[in-house]
């Protein structure tokens, strides 16, 4: 899914951007295809950059960030109408970690606009319409980092390859209904011989309570069946050991629901704002589990319920200056059954798996940001993340987040 | 669960009234809903996306407007990137083919005339600004009628069965409007000359007909905050030049304008932007008569 590129790779990649700029005619209307770069760098201050949540098994992007400075997700987005009866999209994050760039792609795909009577198909590699925070990349979330419960179930965000029918309902009353049908082996799925086992549906209402309040509710479903999960086992600091933490022959599905409540005086967001924002999954999945480290293993048949919630304000008190406060909870209820100690006992094969629960984790934020135009924003974060585990993880957080080229989407 | 969509879909459909005989009209400001409705009367049904109250630039792609573009035979924005960060995003989930751009059912009223302000030099540092010029065009008397023009042979177009009604309406707005011009040009004869400053550049189509001068802008780059900098820089100004008024909308925060106006006794001219930004303001022509009115009787 990685792959690295060349130096040289990257600057044909940014060219265009550069000519539009000498030419100075960049928008998303009047340049084909709008381009945009989104700048994003930090300074942390972290207690531990490793994250452990026990009772969840984390896979894709699930993380902390490194503690001291750090680039995070720079994102090149290019998108345009292809035709009268196609737009397309790419992105990508350019990532420097441990020495290294990479260029991740984050988003190819192509959608309908000429298909009428509300429908519309998507295909390619997406971010999965499911939940509310699912579609939005990471720079247009108000937090610095993601809720907990997105980490913990989806690895940061479901995003896979396959294909999304929607449609929308002819009523004054918003309906959004949709369905993927997707590889299924991006966690929490995993690999699958027919590549097609990943199912989503999702349906999302809302309207307007009057000129100064909007609301949007949203349910979704996610299902996959697996040969074989990897999931990111956890080290301890120091040890060179090789291991092994996978889930064989499983199957995972992830429901879930959203609320967005947002006010302005009379609808108008420009001084002042709010938005309540809050989600719900609850995730089973079962599966023969199985922990190899050196020549040492352990297995035993898992069956799993986690479930998580988030739920968040943010206010816009004046132009240019919002404040927020989010608290993120997760509670796992797992049953480990027939379990075959292999020179791994069981206590140790329940926290190296990451299977096996303790306290519920949670965690705090606050954050206070500040965007002098609709372009940039610098933001401040304190979080303090309880893992159930061990002491709790004090994140301090200095961001920001700047986009350069073509104007940014004002999603609701 | 796979037959939940396709099976509620067409329950849903079954429940949908069916196709009425106006034409549906998604506008992405009130100007446009008033212009529609004078020009198509009881032929089309408008909405507006936005109120007089609402910064235009700042709405976003709301659940009830995707409804409403989801359903609409006409969609008419101003155009020139005014709604660049919510339009193109109803547009691609609103699943309608007939308002897609370029398509009869796509209407941008900035695209039908001339753009005064376009930037020589785009960059942003200059500002928010707007690649194809100065978006608020309804403030152009004359730039309005020609699109008054393009947006009547567009419900034409649309609905040919009241070809001969829209002409009728058309020509009767018109003679109505230059008669109305010719009137608001003596009124406002003798504020020709006279010197302004202004919140943000949404009233230069109506200065720039009128023969006033903007000397200076609240906002230091357009889009962006008054800071005390900058306005310490306009008392400045008010020092060498004489201001008749501060000029505002009803949805701009007003701190820097009172700041300013406390210190220097220029008045605030609060005004409607665009229709029903008061209670006179009902239609383009109240709207006219009510902002003319306010900046003679300021004398």
């Amino acid at each position: 899914m990685k792959l690295k590129i060349t130096l040289a790779a990257l600057i044909a990649a940014l060219s265009t951007s550069t000519h539009a700029k000498t030419t100075g005619k960049i928008s998303g209307t009047e340049f084909n295809p709008a381009i945009s770069f989104i700048l994003d760098g930090r300074y942390t201050d972290i207690d531990s950059s490793e994250l452990e949540l026990p009772g969840f098994q984390l896979g894709g992007e699930a993380g902390l960030p490194e503690n001291g400075f750090s680039t995070g997700h720079n994102e090149l987005s290019i998108s345009a109408n292809i035709d009268d009866k196609f737009y397309g999209l790419m992105t990508s994050a350019i990532v420097f970690e441990g020495g290294e760039t990479e260029f991740e792609l984050e988003e190819a795909y192509i959608e309908t606009l000429k298909l009428g009577s509300g429908f519309t198909i998507k295909g390619g590699r997406f971010f999965s319409g499911i939940g509310y925070l699912n579609g939005i990349h990471d720079h247009a979330h108000d937090f610095a980092d993601r809720p907990l419960v997105y980490d913990a179930l989806f690895g940061g965000h479901l995003v896979d390859t396959g294909v999304q029918a929607r449609w929308v309902a002819p009523t004054d009353l918003f309906i959004n209904l949709g369905a993927e049908v997707i590889t299924g082996s991006e966690f929490p799925g995993g690999e699958n011989e027919d590549g097609n086992k990943g199912l989503a549906l999702f349906i999302k209402t809302g309207g307007d309570i009057n000129a100064s309040s909007s609301w949007q509710f949203g349910a979704s479903f996610y299902q996959s069946e697996f040969d074989v999960r990897e999931a990111g086992g956890h080290h301890h600091g120091g040890e060179e050991t090789e291991a092994d933490n996978e889930l064989l022959n499983g199957e995972v599905d992830v429901t879930g629901i959203d609320f967005i409540y947002k006010w302005a005086p009379d609808g108008n967001r420009k001084n002042k704002n709010f938005k309540l924002q809050a989600e719900y999954f609850v995730k089973n999945e079962e599966g023969d589990a199985e922990f190899t480290e050196d020549s040492n293993t352990a297995e035993a048949s898992y069956d799993g319920e986690q479930t998580g919630f988030y739920i968040q304000g943010v206010y816009q008190f004046m132009p240019a200056w919002r404040v927020g406060l989010r608290y993120d909870h997760l509670e796992a209820d797992n049953i480990i059954a027939d379990f075959v100690n292999g020179g791994i006992d069981e206590d140790e094969f329940l926290e190296e798996s990451g299977l096996g629960a303790e306290d519920d984790p949670n965690k705090t934020s606050i954050m206070l940001d500040y965007s002098p135009s609709h372009f940039s924003r610098i933001r401040l974060q304190y979080s303090q993340l309880d893992n159930g585990h061990e002491d709790t993880n004090d994140i301090v957080t200095l961001q920001y987040t700047m986009s350069l080229g073509a104007h940014g989407a004002h999603t609701f | 669960m796979k037959l939940l969509t396709p099976t509620l879909g067409l329950i849903l459909f079954l429940l949908a009234s069916p196709a009425s005989a106006v034409v549906k009209v998604f506008a992405c400001e009130p100007e446009w809903k008033a212009l529609v409705e004078t020009l198509g009367g009881e032929y089309v049904k408008a909405s507006s996306a936005t109120t007089a109250f609402q910064d235009p630039h700042y709405i976003e792609a709301r659940p009830s407007l995707i409804a409403k573009t989801r359903r609409a035979d006409l969609i008419v924005c101003t155009g020139a990137e005014l709604e660049v960060g919510w339009l193109p995003l109803l547009l691609r989930q609103s699943g309608n083919s007939a308002i897609q751009k370029n398509e009869l059912g796509y209407f941008l009223a900035a695209d039908q005339v001339e753009r005064i302000e376009v930037p020589e030099n785009l960059d942003r540092s200059q500002g928010d600004l707007h690649a194809s010029g100065n978006p608020h065009v309804h403030w152009g008397p004359y730039r309005l009628l020609t699109i008054a023009k393009a947006l009547s042979d567009r419900l034409q177009k649309l609905d040919a069965k009241h070809v001969a009604q829209y002409r009728q309406r058309y020509q009767a707005f018109a003679t109505k409007w230059k008669k109305q011009i010719s009137k608001w040009e003596s009124q406002a004869a003798e504020l020709k000359g006279k010197k302004v400053i202004v919140y943000h550049k949404n009233w230069s189509y109506l200065l720039n007909w009128l023969g006033i001068e903007m000397v200076g802008n609240l906002e230091p780059k357009p889009g962006l905050p008054p800071t005390s900098a900058h306005l310490a820089n306009l008392l400045e100004l008010t020092r060498s030049t004489e201001i008749s008024y501060i000029m505002t909308t009803n949805f701009q925060n007003d701190k820097g304008a009172r700041w300013l106006s406390e210190k220097t006794d220029i008045p605030i001219l609060s005004l409607p932007y665009t229709v029903g930004g008061d209670k006179k303001a009902s239609d383009l022509i109240s709207l006219y008569d009510g902002v003319i009115s306010a900046l003679t009787n300021y004398q």
